[in-house]
């Protein structure tokens, strides 16, 4: 899950979830499908809306269902608006990046042409957005798990 | 009978110092079938006696070794539906503290966490104790194995090898004669020990055994039928060996 939104939120709430996941994960000995938290996460934020004090993070959840044998990518905002995309950006550089993927995303990109798709998205905000956002942490979620991967820094990326 | 008139309202103490319901609660216990806990130096081996299921039922679904988090295993005897509450309440404690406190739980605060539950049901009007002793093995952070036991009263303490449930005082007593520091330093050893505690009360043969393994930084591991079945095999060789030797002296 990657989140972003109100400092100390984004921390609560994501760890929140992880650690409701795990306790599904131990009561029932099985894991929650990539939809299923998904779900419950949306669930969450719902919840938090009309309380007292709603939680301000936007996230994009990502999984491998094992038993659809297929990775899933959710996009989830503060108002608790959920839906399963193939790509999805938050924040102000998203009126950029979505441009960008538009044009260039294909359903059957390997890993390598993702990473690159990647590249382009932040080359495209480091080029046409005021807010320096210089490095950027990439995770790779597939059937095996969760893998680094070498993160971006945009003023190595050719504009 | 004395003892008649102080045993419905569990908050009242009998003349001579007794809860009786606590006491009527160990009794369940020792109707239980038999779990045995050893703790080795690289390992912790949690086995329980499976009572024989009826030929209509599905055998998977009795299960009485549990997993509270990635380290810890609880094994238990006496009332199942009472252990169910506990382990519930024991694996979302488990997962609060880590929320809270960033670190996962040690054995000693989970076991204490459960005895404090275990305790304010002795204390409270209309409710009864729970029914089970738990053996709640695993590793704590810094790698150190641990076993402890939680009685219905509330109390626990930490063991080097304990059984709890039916003919627990046999079990307990073998222990006590061939526990030491060797005999446990590798795996294969405290595994061979629990197996041969839980054989002094238990009917022969992997079928009537669960063992499950705890070893640390690793998910637990429940050994399947037929290694089980070998340790066995291995088990009653030494003791008819043992026995030879005693009949040639």
């Amino acid at each position: 899950m990657a989140v972003c939104g109100e400092s100390g939120d984004t921390t609560q709430f994501s760890e929140y979830i992880a650690k409701n996941v795990h306790l599904y994960k131990m009561k029932n000995d099985y894991e929650l499908s990539p939809r299923a938290s998904a779900n419950f996460t949306r669930r969450m934020l719902a919840d938090s809306l009309r309380s007292r004090e709603r939680y301000n993070v936007n996230l994009l959840m990502a999984g491998y269902d094992e038993v659809e044998k297929k990775a899933e990518l959710y996009y989830m905002d503060y108002l608790a608006s959920m839906m399963e995309l193939p790509y999805c950006a938050h924040g102000y550089g998203s009126y950029f990046v979505l441009g960008c993927l538009d044009a260039y995303y294909k359903p059957d990109m390997s890993v390598a042409n993702g990473y690159e798709l990647l590249k382009r998205c932040i080359a495209e905000i480091s080029k046409r957005f005021s807010i320096n956002l210089p490095t950027f942490s990439v995770k790779l979620i597939d059937k095996d798990g969760i893998h680094d991967q070498e993160p971006i820094h945009a003023r190595q990326l050719v504009i | 009978m004395g003892s008649a008139k102080y045993d419905r309202a569990i908050t009242v103490f009998s003349p001579d110092g007794h809860l009786f319901q606590v006491e009527y609660a160990q009794e369940a216990v020792k109707k239980g079938s038999t779990a045995v806990g050893v703790r080795g130096k690289t390992c912790v081996v949690l086995g329980v006696e499976k009572k024989s299921v009826a030929k209509l039922q599905e055998e998977r679904t009795v299960r009485k070794i549990c997993l509270l988090d990635n380290h810890v295993v609880m094994a238990f005897a006496g009332l199942t539906a009472d252990a169910r509450i506990l382990i519930n309440r024991a694996r979302v404690e488990c997962q609060s503290h880590k929320l809270t406190v960033e670190d996962p739980v040690t054995l000693e605060y989970i076991t204490r966490y459960i005895a404090e539950l275990k305790q304010r049901y002795t204390q409270s009007n209309g409710r009864r104790p729970f029914g089970i002793s738990c053996l709640i093995g695993g590793f704590d952070f810094d790698g150190t194995p641990r076993l402890y036991q939680t009685e219905p009263s509330g109390t626990f303490h930490e063991w080097k090898a304990n059984a709890t449930g039916r003919s627990a005082k046999t079990v307990r007593e073998f222990l006590e004669k061939y526990y030491s520091p060797e005999e446990t330093d590798t795996e294969e050893k405290t595994v061979k020990l629990a197996i041969r505690a839980l054989l002094e009360v238990v009917q022969s043969g992997g079928k009537n055994l669960e063992l499950a393994i705890m070893r640390h930084g690793q998910p637990l591991q429940m050994m399947d039928v037929e290694r089980i079945d070998e340790y066995v095999k291995e088990v009653e060789k030494e003791k008819e060996e043992e026995a030879e030797k005693k009949k040639k002296k």
